[in-house]
């Protein structure tokens, strides 16, 4: 697969592309001169068939003259949703069940056009096939255990379900369908799509859920269970694109509404195996399918570039380049904010509980709910991912600050007052230096943990490291983890060795013999 | 030069000293002596304005201490602690011209300062460049001792200076501290608890007790004429063996 089909900026003009991204959400929509010019910007989620359903309509607006920026594998239906709303994007593939049962909870299938115009998107046709949620098991068990449909699960409480974690929260998920089962089962956890499928090779899950076109069905053997009670909703794909775009470029809406009806679900099902066993990139997969299934060319000057042989290379030195970015711009915020708070919860002791008690409760917020919760603020990209580091940065060097402060002898301190140095110059001369070596731990620890932290910024379209361990999860291959896990650990194991020279430099020699 | 008026002061409820009296004159070593949490140590703390009484006033040169003259005060005060009170990422060169680089200082009258000092304390010049970790105990107590000294400050109060430092050195360092003194002619409070430094060091001797000050005087009149049976248990007991033989 190729590298992601993000524009290349070099890292200094990205701060102030943050700064823009911070300082102004508005002056986005661009007039209908400009249509051509400004890019369609498609999202996708973090599964294939959301990728590969980008591709294809990055491939169709391609071939119908428009530029196209495609975010891969945004994130989960929130994040990608909350970006086509916040203007982040201006299209993404969708499905009926997610809209009424999750987006727009509550809301009648007949009212969803309506809700939806109402935060100015439109949705298209159906594009033909349905993904309807589904129990599966191993053939084999189920076979021995007679178990055929979800009401055969009411008779064996014994067994183990591992949901995706989507599907644990919805209401049409888990919830609701032990509601209407009356399912006993007691061993329930959430966890990745993709990891619950090798829970059920290794013997640790019995039941997982599906999407009825997933290609593991066939790739592990699994047994679909017969929703005899028909629990799940239609789950019909269809494109939700921008009102505001449908404006600027009716020609390559026509052209993307025109596959209305026209993947099917054998179709939808064969190409998510293609990218999954037989790895093939999804812009391919998606350019075969338009040339053979819609019978149209592909784009003249052709969607996919093929991949140079330094193309690993340019995508590692690339993705540090992001990674370096997320870190060291969160950790600089971080410190011009941690340190002089550290310093405030020294000095006042009442203010200090409240200071260090804040600090603890950020550390808790679960980075996920923290990046779904910023994007109707701040989009999507850097500037979410910058942030959640940057929070995630403060307690450790809040509280070592602190610590370094208070852990200096008062006798030290009554020396340095008595000698005839103020507040301030006994700060800068006296107690920060002594607190040096603590303040600089905490600064690396943070540093360390953000390098780990900022692979989750690929959730947001931010890059680094975090993009092909998003990819390898979700391809399932194994190699591509390792391309951003392994050059995270090593990244920082050097951050570490950086700090390690930077004690030299700023920790006092006095305090090192 | 120092005064207390019926100086009390609390701690967490604990009254630590009840209604002190107390001079210490000027160009002379005036040395607080008592048992351990008898308040001597708050009185020299009450001196340099790290505290504030409750009750009482503290006078320096005839002014009250107080948070407008503080600053004042401590320009005209050197404060040397047990072990010195050395700053431990600062060299001993630093640690001594602090106060004189903060105040803007040229380079030249910094180190004629700090020739004069390093001749004075008998401090070898080659080891300012070491860090307090590097220096013994008494060659800390010399660099605390000169970085009291540096602006030339017309009171020197000392808290125990030499509580950590094994016989032979105290011996050594009590009597260039005496000569010093001598030479130099400046209002000395020392806080000690040992008899013979008191005896030393001081010209007038205050005993303190629980918070007041019980005698005052020059050793010989507290040997002579103890004013109570605690003046006389706190002198016997630290009669050193050697008088006996």
């Amino acid at each position: 697969m190729g590298p992601p089909r993000t524009t290349g900026r070099p890292v200094l003009t990205r701060a102030l592309v943050l700064v823009a991204l911070l300082g102004s959400s508005c002056a986005r929509a661009p007039t209908g001169s400009d249509a051509a010019r400004t890019p369609l910007r498609i999202g996708s989620k973090t599964f294939t068939e959301s990728v590969i359903l980008g591709e294809i309509a990055a491939a169709l607006a391609q071939g119908h003259g428009q530029s196209v920026v495609h975010r891969r594998a945004l994130g989960g239906t929130q994040i990608v949703f909350g970006a086509l709303v916040a203007g982040e994007i201006d299209l993404y593939a969708e499905y009926t069940g997610t809209l009424t049962q999750e987006i727009l909870r509550g809301v009648s299938d007949d009212a969803v056009p309506s809700a939806l115009a109402a935060r100015g998107i439109i949705m298209g046709p159906r594009l033909g096939f349905d993904d309807s949620y589904a129990l599966g098991m191993k053939a084999e068990r189920a076979a021995a255990l007679g178990i055929a449909r979800i009401s055969d699960l009411a008779a064996h409480p014994e067994l183990r379900f591992a949901f995706s974690n989507e599907f644990m929260d919805r209401a049409d998920g888990w919830r609701g369908l032990r509601a209407a089962y009356q399912l006993p089962q007691r061993s329930v956890r959430g966890v990745d799509h993709e990891i619950a499928y090798r829970g059920l090779d290794a013997g640790d899950a019995d039941v997982v859920d599906l999407y009825s076109t997933d290609p593991e069905i066939v790739e592990h053997r699994l047994r679909l269970l017969e929703d005899d009670r028909h629990h799940f909703p239609t789950y019909a794909a269809v494109w939700l694109y921008r009102d505001e775009f449908a404006r600027r470029a009716p020609d390559t809406v026509a052209q993307l509404d025109a596959v209305a009806g026209r993947i099917s679900s054998p179709a939808m099902t064969a190409m998510n195996l293609r990218a999954k066993r037989d790895r093939v990139a999804e812009e391919t997969i998606a350019a075969e399918f338009i040339a053979h299934d819609l019978g149209a060319p592909p784009s003249a000057n052709g969607t996919v570039a093929p991949r140079a042989p330094d193309g690993w290379l340019h995508a590692l030195g690339q993705r540090t380049l992001e990674h370096l970015f997320l870190v060291s711009v969160s950790l600089l915020l971080a410190i011009v904010v941690a340190v002089p708070l550290g310093i405030a919860a020294a000095r006042r002791p009442t203010l200090g509980r409240v200071i260090l008690g804040l600090t603890e409760i950020l550390q808790t917020v679960p980075s996920l709910a923290l990046l779904v919760f910023m994007i109707p603020l701040l989009g999507i990209g850097e500037a979410p991912a910058i942030v959640a580091l940057f929070v995630y940065s403060l307690l450790p060097i809040v509280r070592n600050t602190y610590a370094g402060l208070r852990g200096i002898p008062p006798s030290l301190r009554e020396v340095a007052t008595a000698l005839g140095l103020g507040p301030g110059a006994s700060l800068r001369a006296i107690e920060l230096p002594l607190a040096s070596p603590s303040i600089l731990a905490g600064i690396k620890t943070s540093a360390v943990i953000n390098v780990g932290t900022a692979t989750l910024g690929a959730l947001v379209g931010a890059g680094g490291y975090g993009q092909p361990i998003l990819t390898g999860i979700r391809l399932d291959d194994v190699r591509l983890i390792l391309e951003g896990a392994v050059p995270a650990a090593l990244l920082a194991l050097g951050v570490e060795r950086i700090f390690d020279v930077v004690e030299k430099m700023v920790v006092p020699r006095g305090l090192r013999l | 030069m120092l005064e207390l008026c019926g100086v009390s002061k609390r701690f967490a409820g604990a009254e630590v000293l009840r209604g002190v009296d107390l001079v210490a004159p000027a160009g002379v070593t005036t040395v607080l002596i008592g048992p351990s949490g008898c308040g001597k140590s708050t009185v020299l703390r009450l001196m340099i304005g790290l505290l504030a009484p409750d009750g009482g006033v503290v006078r320096f040169d005839g002014a009250e201490v107080g948070p407008r003259t503080v600053d004042a005060v401590r320009a005209r005060t050197g404060y040397v602690i047990q072990d010195g009170g050395l700053f431990p990422h600062l060299t001993a060169r630093d640690n001594v011209t602090l106060m004189a680089r903060h105040r803007g200082w040229a380079a030249a009258r910094v180190q004629h300062r700090v020739d004069e000092l390093v001749a004075l304390t008998r401090f070898p010049g080659d080891a300012l460049g070491r860090y307090p970790v590097e220096l013994s105990g008494g060659q800390r107590q010399r660099v605390g001792l000169m970085r009291a000294l540096m602006l030339d400050p017309d009171v020197i109060l000392l808290d125990e200076p030499m509580a950590a430092l094994d016989p032979l050195v105290r011996a050594e360092l009590q009597a260039d501290l005496r000569a010093i003194f001598r030479a130099l002619g400046k209002t000395v409070v020392l806080v000690t608890h040992d008899l013979t430094e008191a005896g030393r060091l001081g010209d007038t001797i205050r005993l303190m007790r629980d918070g007041a000050v019980v005698q005052s005087g020059t050793l010989a009149e507290l040997v002579r004429a103890p004013r109570d049976e605690f003046v006389s248990h706190f002198i016997n007991a630290q009669r050193s063996p050697l008088e006996g033989l």
